[in-house]
């Protein structure tokens, strides 16, 4: 830790108010140079007691930066986490107000529901694929609160890893009747193919993401309890949306969610 | 362009193909060069191969997916022919460095067919109902066009860039599969380099199959029953060496490994 706990709390008002405004920052990192990761996730904490002081309820946890190739491009060896909102669930098939967030970008996901503990270290995909109850389809609305994408990690993991809204699918399924490395995603937005990938792009395995959760959570003395929603990471890279666009996802044997922005 | 002109660069194409030598684009030397003319080479260069004993055992649609079409700039499919000097079986040792110039593998899913397919006319359900079975399969594509500086002209001159495939380890009825959600991870000496799925070939593969045959019909040639038909990358292409090893795995349908020498 580089900073105090005033620092922090003055970094997670700054950022949450950014959030709740719909209001660009500057990346928190040009006036803090020297925060390292622990600071993030700090921040991100912070933010998290903020919302829950306030009513809001934890709907579940998110991986992001689990591509590979992006790891290597920003030159971290780890993923990162955050928090989703009970106020972020958007509806499927339905309407969804663009102006709630600054600049929103879509990723297709599957989403996991557990029914045990996970704890880390040592956290593995088969502990995951025992412990998940069931798989779903969802997409993922991200909004940086960042002025133009110009951000660096630490401090998007202040910013709670862009977390902005959700969307979950129907049709779910169990993690034994699937093959999560090959389970394909298709993105149209508009009706045309703008994204398409599988399951795999996820750090290999959409079940190896949750237990890379798990062993960083173990890190802070966390674990992920029983019946914890999990956003598992973008198997397609994020589509820019704006009010008017309508995008629909197809999900190898997971059915297909639709929304659209208005 | 005239018939000499087209013997001539079919000769070379086929030439630059059996001693692994680029030769320029033929756009840069025949600005004018129509489709038809591309074809006629393409045609040329297989009459030589079947020449040489070579007999074809299917065909190939190529540029099918937007990561493709934007990698080569070229925004149209086309199509090549497939011979028995270009198969190979899963798990097999692929020749690259004895054979290809400057090769790179893309996986995508091959179609076995038990019927003919005449087109014109030619629908997706005729496609299904034609099919016996899907595979998993490499198609490890060269070009014998230096640096790969290709146009639309100059790829379907060339057989479309095909150079070998790989077919994978299983045959599944297509009544089993949902052809345009089926995700492929592709990996690379362990690493996983891409991920896709059915519909980056023209929004599903039995699209693709429907408009080789519409396309083949014009020229009065059909698929025929027995034939692989190679439906179009469903990733990137990625460009590979001898010593590099490829596993890939597509949902539902199966897998396919192979090893470059």
């Amino acid at each position: 830790m580089t900073l105090d706990q005033a620092t922090i709390d003055k970094l997670a008002e700054h950022v949450e108010d950014a959030e709740l405004n719909r209001q660009e920052i500057v990346k928190i990192t040009d006036d803090y140079p020297d925060m390292d990761w622990e600071d993030a996730y700090a921040i991100q904490y912070a933010i998290r007691a903020r919302k829950e002081a306030r009513g809001t309820r934890i709907a579940g946890l998110k991986m992001g930066l689990t591509s590979r190739a992006k790891m290597k491009q920003m030159g971290v060896e780890q993923p990162v986490y955050g928090f989703l909102t009970d106020y972020g669930a958007c509806p499927e098939g339905g309407e969804i107000d663009a102006s709630r967030f600054i600049h929103p970008r879509v990723e297709a996901e599957v989403a996991v529901v557990t029914n045990k503990t996970l704890r880390g270290p040592g956290c593995h995909i088969g502990a995951v694929l025992a412990a998940i109850d069931i798989v779903l389809p969802a997409v993922e609305i991200i909004d940086s609160r960042y002025k133009d994408f110009r951000f660096d990690l630490k401090s998007v993991v202040a910013d709670n890893t862009s977390a902005a809204g959700y969307v979950v699918g129907g049709r779910s399924a169990r993690p034994i009747d699937l093959d999560l490395p090959t389970l394909g995603v298709v993105m149209e937005k508009n009706g045309e193919i703008v994204e398409l990938g599988a399951g795999a792009a996820v750090l290999g395995h959409p079940a190896a993401s949750v237990a890379m959760l798990a062993n960083m959570m173990a890190a802070r003395g966390e674990e992920i309890p029983a019946g914890t929603f999990i956003m598992t990471g973008g198997i397609t890279a994020a589509v820019g949306v704006a009010a008017g666009d309508n995008i629909n996802v197809r999900y190898q044997d997971l059915g297909s969610l639709g929304f659209r922005f208005v | 362009m005239d018939q000499d002109k087209i013997r001539a660069y079919g000769d070379e194409l086929y030439e630059a193909l059996r001693k692994q030598q680029m030769v320029e684009p033929i756009t840069a030397r025949e600005p004018s060069i129509t489709i038809e003319d591309a074809y006629a080479i393409s045609q040329r260069i297989l009459d030589r191969r079947i020449a040489d004993g070579e007999r074809v055992i299917g065909k190939k649609i190529g540029v099918t997916s937007r990561a493709v079409q934007s990698m080569l700039d070229v925004f149209q499919p086309d199509f090549g022919f497939l011979t028995d000097a270009m198969v190979f079986n899963s798990g097999e040792e692929l020749p690259i460095s004895e054979q290809l110039i400057q090769p790179r593998a893309e996986g995508e899913i091959a179609f076995i067919l038990e019927r003919d397919l005449q087109g014109p006319g030619v629908t997706a359900a005729e496609v299904l109902a034609a099919t016996r079975g899907i595979m998993p399969c490499y198609e490890i594509v060269d070009s014998r066009i230096r640096d790969w500086k290709i146009r639309i002209q100059d790829t379907v001159a060339d057989n479309a860039s095909c150079g070998l495939f790989v077919l994978g380890d299983a045959l599944v009825s297509p009544q089993d599969v949902d052809l345009t959600t089926c995700g492929m991870m592709l990996e690379k000496n362990g690493e996983i380099v891409a991920t896709g799925a059915g519909a980056a070939a023209l929004g599903s593969p039995v699209n693709a199959v429907a408009w080789l045959a519409n396309t083949l019909g014009a020229y009065g040639i059909g698929l025929e029953a027995g034939e692989v038909i190679l439906s179009g990358s469903l990733a990137a292409l990625i460009p590979v060496r001898a010593g590099d090893c490829m596993n890939m795995r597509i949902g539902g349908i199966g897998s396919a490994w192979v090893r470059f020498v």
